[in-house]
């Protein structure tokens, strides 16, 4: 396994000192929180600061840590030296995904167990799947605590899954790999068909999918939240679609009648006249498909032919001096 | 359920509002809690009174949002709902920027 470098995750010195830990790794949690981060590997970033903060928060592990050697590089093959006693941390109430590997082998496996709590979790087999809990102080208080009050251990499970804007107007066939609900009990695959007409944020309930309540004979759902992989042209906002259209100069300024792309085929659009860059066209009913659809957006992009040929820039010049137009009029220039 | 049925899956539409108590349920939080929620900003119920409060599916959506936010980062409710508020702009201001 790979050795990992705690302090350099956190960017600390090896030397910082113990009140240095929290703000750096606070910093790190803020800035890669996969609810706040767009990033891609933002989730790892996460969840790798949240494993350096574990151990480098509690002097004893820092220790421990520290004693590997300050030789080990980032990446190293690494293995715990011969004799090591496994640090068995404090007990741990499950409810997350376990540790990396480097962490088990320091500090032993039974600390750093993956969890049947409540709350997401990835959807392994899935690809870019959900997201699981990252922070894990909150079985301890101090930072992240749980300051709700919960109606009761929750039966229903959550989720998030990635499809592509094409299946919200389709629908697809997807399968997941749920964790166990209980422990000794394996986890089970599912083939979900997602149905057509499903918004960004939306969700969608697989009934009695979820955790056995107290009640043993009677099962959770489980909820799936949608989110949409992003698309080349197409961005969406909640059931409504937006698309950047480029048009030629001469389309925005004299109109013209254009073919668009949507999800569900092209469809004719008439450009009008006078056209700036930056309009939008409102086409109803052709965002995402439902009872009321949503509507596409579609801005007009003046794009510009490059003058690279001979032919080009003759035209170019014909047109600038052709035409008497003054765009930096009102800056008194 | 034999190997080759799909399971049921039911779309959360606009068409089929929850009321507070299976907001309440699908979501683990008390009524108090939920009530506190929406006097922050943190979901709104469609328009009505408290006694016939309905959400649609995207409440579940931000209450799980505030809920990790709560709990990853250490935000008090207060927190939880500005960060809500300012994470919907930024999404907004990518969008008109085009980037992700």
């Amino acid at each position: 396994m790979e050795y990992k470098d705690y302090y350099k995750i956190l960017g600390l010195n090896r030397d910082a000192k113990q009140e240095e830990i929290k703000p750096a790794y606070r910093k790190m949690a803020r800035k890669f929180h996969p609810d706040v981060s767009k990033e891609t590997g933002a989730e790892e970033k996460f969840k790798a600061a949240s494993e350096a903060y574990e151990v480098l928060k509690d002097p004893e592990k820092r220790a421990a840590y520290d004693q590997l050697g300050a030789n080990w590089q980032a990446g190293d093959q690494f293995q715990a030296p011969p004799g090591w006693q496994q640090r068995a941390g404090g007990s741990r109430t499950g409810g997350h995904t376990g540790f990396s590997d480097f962490f088990d082998s320091i500090f032993g496996a039974g600390f750093g167990q993956a969890g049947f709590g409540q709350g997401d979790f990835d959807l392994g087999g899935f690809g870019q799947g959900g997201f699981s809990q990252g922070g894990f102080d909150r079985d301890h208080g101090g930072f992240g605590q749980q300051p709700w009050r919960e109606s009761m251990a929750g039966e229903d499970m959550h989720a998030r899954i990635e499809i592509d804007l094409e299946d919200a107007f389709h629908g697809t066939t997807k399968t997941l790999t749920l964790p166990a609900t209980q422990p000794g009990v394996a986890g089970k695959t599912l083939q979900v068909r997602i149905p057509k007409g499903v918004h960004q944020g939306g969700q969608i309930r697989l009934p009695k999918q979820g955790r056995p309540g107290r009640n043993p004979n009677q099962v959770g759902d489980l909820y799936l939240e949608v989110s949409f992989r992003p698309h080349a042209f197409y961005h969406v906002d909640g059931k409504d679609i937006m698309l950047d259209l480029p048009v030629a100069p001469w389309e925005a300024a004299l109109g013209a009648s254009v073919q668009i792309p949507t999800p569900a085929g092209k469809v004719d659009l008439k450009i009008p006249a006078g056209s700036s860059h930056g309009r939008k066209l409102r086409i109803k009913g052709r965002g995402i498909p439902a009872k009321v659809p949503g509507d596409m957006y579609v801005a007009i992009t003046i794009a510009l032919p490059p003058a690279a040929t001979d032919a080009n820039k003759k035209a170019y010049k014909a047109f600038a001096d052709a035409v008497d137009f003054d765009p930096r009029a009102k800056m008194g220039v | 359920m034999t190997q080759t049925d799909l399971p049921l899956v039911e779309l959360l539409d606009d068409e089929t509002p929850l009321t507070l108590a299976e907001l309440c349920r699908i979501t683990a939080l008390t009524e108090e809690q939920l009530q506190s929620w929406v006097a922050h900003g943190i979901v709104e119920p469609l328009k009505g009174r408290r006694e016939s409060w309905h959400f649609t599916a995207i409440a579940i959506t931000r209450v799980n949002r505030a809920k990790r936010l709560q709990q990853d980062l250490g935000l008090n409710t207060e927190g939880a709902a500005l960060a809500l508020d300012l994470l919907d702009e930024i999404e907004q201001l990518r969008r008109e920027l085009h980037r992700r």
